[in-house]
């Protein structure tokens, strides 16, 4: 028994230092990002990136669909498939994505995987400071806000790498990402840090297993539609500008013009929220259902029902706006960010500020 | 894409027939931009349509769904009746004057307040008036057919074409059978084939809809019909389920006494144990009610432990252990020597996290002084479980399990109050009209008491012991919600519901092959989706790529532009 709890407080003083050896990793990852961005900011590319673009647009906008058929030599044609082409439906913008953070430039690309590499590295012992967190209380790591927190930027980076493994365009989101993960680690580990120890009675129930996993994957996944929908609004009002032949300043040109195209952006955004928010909905079901069972009501209104049901509602409201005519594009952006501004704050704002049932902060 | 107006330029045809491809591609509701009714030609029913429009459309249907979600922060601000009735009492007293204020907006009560049921009401209202023609609509183009083939495939979002040698009868006959395998709905239509896939999105989408509607209804339900009711139990107590029997009971508007689950139960033993070691020394590990339970009015009796998370279920009701704590056994004996009070428990209520207790012991009947007079005995009780020992500080209990309990008491004697008809708190004594026992130097009479010692009343008015035996109370709260498996029902239904709305791409794919000018049979294809997905090139791509193995490229000398030729 003695031996038990020896090994157990061994094992939380190992996850202590786990996550503080990511958060050193992290940091490096974020230097290696800094350094993408100023090689990428000395290439032709990035200054140029405005000219290319508003060519770019110019010419998707004429360009005839074609057949290509290429034939090897020798008589005998190998026939490829025949190529699909794409356009985008009538009055959106057609702008070239940016070249990404390192703007075409190879020092820059160097660094930006070095980035990645190394943010790839900080998941892993983050993952296994979570991992051995979880061992020393025997249960999951999500009884108070220091393991909520440790266990939301692990799952952040984690859904962000699986992304960049499955081909997807994130890797404009890379110094975003890393820079609050390290936010994120630094106020878990000064301000929420709790010592590790079992539940009380109340959380003791699947239904947590269940309810709170799935509500940090939503808050990862959401924090990134956030971030997409954010950039989408700087480089929508960059597009805008060059559209209408204005000058977009120099922080525009040698930072925006790397990024995504606004409609690549919103894309982005609106496909991760849409993909999570049934998930979503699912955590306040499963919500629900624990509330249920352990206080006798399965809907009570208290501070933390209130604020995901505000969550869910507003999430609603953007994929509502998404399809009415007069609210896509930028008025759907501001109540996407609102969405996520209101899922913080019932982590952070009802936890700390208002309490109810649900504080176990 | 719908809304493309096509008038004035050059591309008007191309644009209008897009229009006609895209058409009902979803039951979206158009937008009307609000023009505003031209007014002295509009009556009274010109108004009332023009008003449900407005209320069954998306750009309204979105702002009241917003306004919900501002309408109900309040209630996450200020203490609400429902939620924690205590606090919202104590928020009342500390702050009368803007709590009167707040009584105004009914900030107390926001999600029954009448601004707050007024934004849900509409927006429901709004959704039906939205899904019934959604569905009348759905339906129908359940029955119709993908609309035909527009003439210029190659304004389309994705695009494909090429030239084969193959007859175009004999491309369309197996594009027909590649999409139908595939699970689309296709058509000859003309010189070209019309194919369209994914009507469960529309279907998920209505679904979700029509199932927030049944969750609204099980609220309803739920709040109409329920019953909820509050009980404490000393350990060896009992309780069956009446009204007159509750602590408190919160019936909803339409609940009726019959409804009650008739059962029964006794708490046979509470089992809390602690983190004994540890920076969390003190927390709750374990809260066990050992109960003994019966169904019915005498069914046979059966064991069940009730613990937070797990309530004991008899038929429609639900046991729920809420609290728990403290109820020193006290034997009280009269001037004359006589047992008064027969090892009663008395439940103390908890004051903070290690159990520190306070309450009230009242003697009303049977006891008589010393005179052999009737009168009334009350004590103030202070109780902990665990005394940190004599001298050190305030007595407050150092850990909540039953480790050093000492019972401080207080002795009063005159009346209780208790038959002035007020209602009475049990746990708190008004000594208002009650008399102090003194002690030798004229101060009144308290003592710390151990398990098994007496307080001696002064000059023989009789004595009160705190019995070895100690025991502890469980509150348990029983409620029956009528509405919550159709709740789970309409819950379950909507995420299905959202699945396949926000997962299923609703397109449509048309394939025309028809002979060139030079004889060479050229094949187009094109696809449309509701939204962009780069998934309807990749699937695109696909159809074709397979449609090519049966019509391959013919060997062409000059590469011509094909797609010129397709023109007609
Ligand atoms: C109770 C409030 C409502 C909620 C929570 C809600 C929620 C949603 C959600 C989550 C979607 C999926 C978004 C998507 O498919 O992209 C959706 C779609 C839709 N809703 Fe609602 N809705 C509500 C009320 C209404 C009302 C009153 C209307 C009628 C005006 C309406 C019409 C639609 C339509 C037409 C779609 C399909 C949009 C599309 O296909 O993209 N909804 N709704």
């Amino acid at each position: 028994m003695n031996l038990a709890a020896a090994t157990n407080e061994n094992l939380a003083m190992i996850s202590d230092v786990l996550i503080k050896s990511a958060m050193a990793v992290y940091t490096l990852a974020f230097f290696a990002h800094i350094a993408e961005w100023t090689f990428g900011s000395r290439s032709k590319v990035g200054r140029t990136a405005a000219a290319l673009t508003s060519e770019g647009a110019a010419a998707a906008g004429a360009a005839a669909p074609a057949v290509r058929v290429k034939q090897s030599g020798g008589g005998t044609a190998v026939l490829e498939r025949p190529q699909v082409v794409t356009r985008s439906a009538a009055g959106s913008r057609d702008v070239a994505d940016g070249p990404g953070a390192h703007g075409g430039t190879e020092k820059g690309d160097l660094y930006g995987r070095i980035a990645v590499s190394l943010t790839a590295l900080g998941f892993l012992v983050a993952a296994s400071g979570v991992v051995t967190r979880a061992l020393s209380v025997q249960r999951a790591p999500w009884g108070n806000m220091y393991e909520f927190s440790i266990t939301f930027s692990t799952v952040a980076v984690g859904v962000y790498l699986a992304l960049l493994l499955a081909k997807k365009n994130v890797r404009w989101m890379g110094l975003v990402l890393v820079t609050t993960v390290l936010l994120d680690l630094g106020i878990a580990t000064t301000w929420l840090y709790t010592a590790s120890d079992q539940l009380v009675p109340a959380l003791d129930s699947y239904w947590l297993y269940i309810h709170v996993s799935t509500a940090i994957f939503c808050g990862a996944v959401f924090y990134m539609g956030a971030v997409g929908t954010l950039l989408y609004l700087f480089r929508d009002a960059y597009e805008a500008k060059l559209g209408r032949g204005g000058e977009p300043g120099a922080f525009a040109r040698s930072v925006l013009s790397r990024l995504p195209s606004a409609a690549t952006l919103d894309k982005f955004a609106y496909r991760v929220n849409a993909a999570v928010f049934p998930l979503w909905t699912f955590t306040i079901i499963a919500g629900a259902i624990w509330a249920g069972e352990a206080w006798g009501r399965y809907w009570n209104w208290d501070p933390k029902e209130v604020w995901s049901f505000v969550t869910w509602a507003v999430y609603a409201c953007y994929l509502h706006a998404r399809a009415t005519a007069g609210w896509k594009g930028r008025k759907a952006a501001y109540l996407g960010l609102f969405a996520f501004v209101t899922w913080l704050w019932n982590y952070y704002g009802v936890n700390m500020v208002l309490s109810g049932l649900h504080s176990y902060a | 894409m719908s809304n493309t107006t096509a008038d004035e330029t050059g591309q008007t045809t191309d644009e209008r027939e897009l229009d006609a491809a895209g058409s009902q591609l979803s039951t979206t509701p158009r937008e009307e931009l609000p023009s505003l009714p031209n007014l002295p030609a509009l009556g009274v029913v010109g108004w009332l349509r023009w008003t449900w429009r407005q209320l069954t459309s998306m750009r309204v249907a979105l702002i009241l769904l917003f306004l919900l979600s501002l309408a109900a922060i309040p209630g996450s601000l200020v203490p609400q009746n429902n939620v924690d009735e205590f606090k919202t009492q104590s928020f009342k007293d500390n702050n009368p004057g803007l709590s009167e204020i707040y009584e105004k907006f009914q900030l107390f009560d926001v999600y029954s307040s009448v601004w707050f049921s007024a934004i849900y009401i509409l927006l429901f209202i709004s959704l039906i008036g939205c899904i019934v023609p959604r569905s009348w609509q759905f339906v129908g183009q359940l029955r119709g057919r993908p609309p035909g083939a527009p003439k210029r495939l190659t304004w389309l979002p994705a695009y494909v074409t090429w030239r084969t040698d193959a007859e175009p009868e004999h491309v369309r006959e197996t594009a027909l059978a590649m999409l139908k395998q595939r699970r689309f709905r296709a058509d000859p239509a003309g010189d070209a084939v019309a194919a369209e896939k994914g009507y469960l999105r529309e279907a998920g989408n209505l679904i979700f809809h029509i199932a927030l509607i049944v969750i609204l209804v099980a609220f309803a339900v739920g709040s109409l019909f329920k019953s909820e009711g509050g009980k404490l139990i000393v350990e060896g107590d009992g309780f069956s389920n009446t009204i007159p029997l509750y602590d408190d009971f919160k019936p909803g508007t339409l609940f009726d006494a019959e409804d009650l689950e008739p059962f029964s139960f006794r708490l046979d033993r509470f089992n809390g144990t602690y983190e004994r070691t540890g920076p969390q020394t003190g927390t709750p590990r374990t809260f066990e009610a050992h109960v003994t339970y019966s169904e019915g009015v005498d069914g046979p009796e059966k064991k069940k432990v009730i613990k937070v998370n797990k309530p004991l279920l008899v038929g429609g009701s639900k046991v729920y252990l809420i609290a728990h704590g403290y109820a020193p056994v006290v034997t009280v004996r009269d001037g004359d020597g006589k047992v008064v009070y027969d090892k009663v428990a008395v439940p103390l209520l908890p004051i903070d996290a290690n159990v520190t207790s306070t309450g009230a012991i009242k003697v009303m009947d049977g006891y008589r002084d010393k005179n052999g007079k009737k009168d009334q005995l009350g004590f103030n009780a202070f109780f902990v479980p665990t005394f940190a020992g004599a001298g050190k500080g305030e007595m407050f209990s150092q850990f909540p399990a039953a480790d050093f309990p000492v019972l401080a008491l207080s002795a009063y004697h005159g009346s209780l109050g208790v038959d002035s008809g007020l209602p009475q708190n049990v746990y708190q004594l008004d000594t208002s009209k009650m008399k102090e026992f003194k002690d030798k130097d004229g101060e009144l009479l308290k003592k710390r008491l151990l398990p098994g010692e007496t307080l001696e009343l002064p000059d023989g008015a009789g004595s009160i012991t705190f019995e070895k035996e100690l025991k502890e109370w469980a509150s348990f709260q029983i409620s029956q919600q009528p509405g919550e498996g159709l709740a789970l029902f309409g819950a379950v239904a909507a995420l299905v519901g959202l699945v396949g709305s926000l997962f299923i791409q609703r397109r449509r794919v048309w394939v025309r092959a028809v002979r060139g000018a030079d004889g060479v049979t050229v094949v187009e294809m094109a696809g449309l989706g509701r939204s962009e997905s780069t998934k309807l090139p990749e699937e695109l791509a696909e159809l074709a790529a397979t449609l090519h193995e049966k019509a391959p490229t013919a060997p062409a000398e000059v590469s011509a532009d094909p797609a010129e030729g397709a023109e007609k």
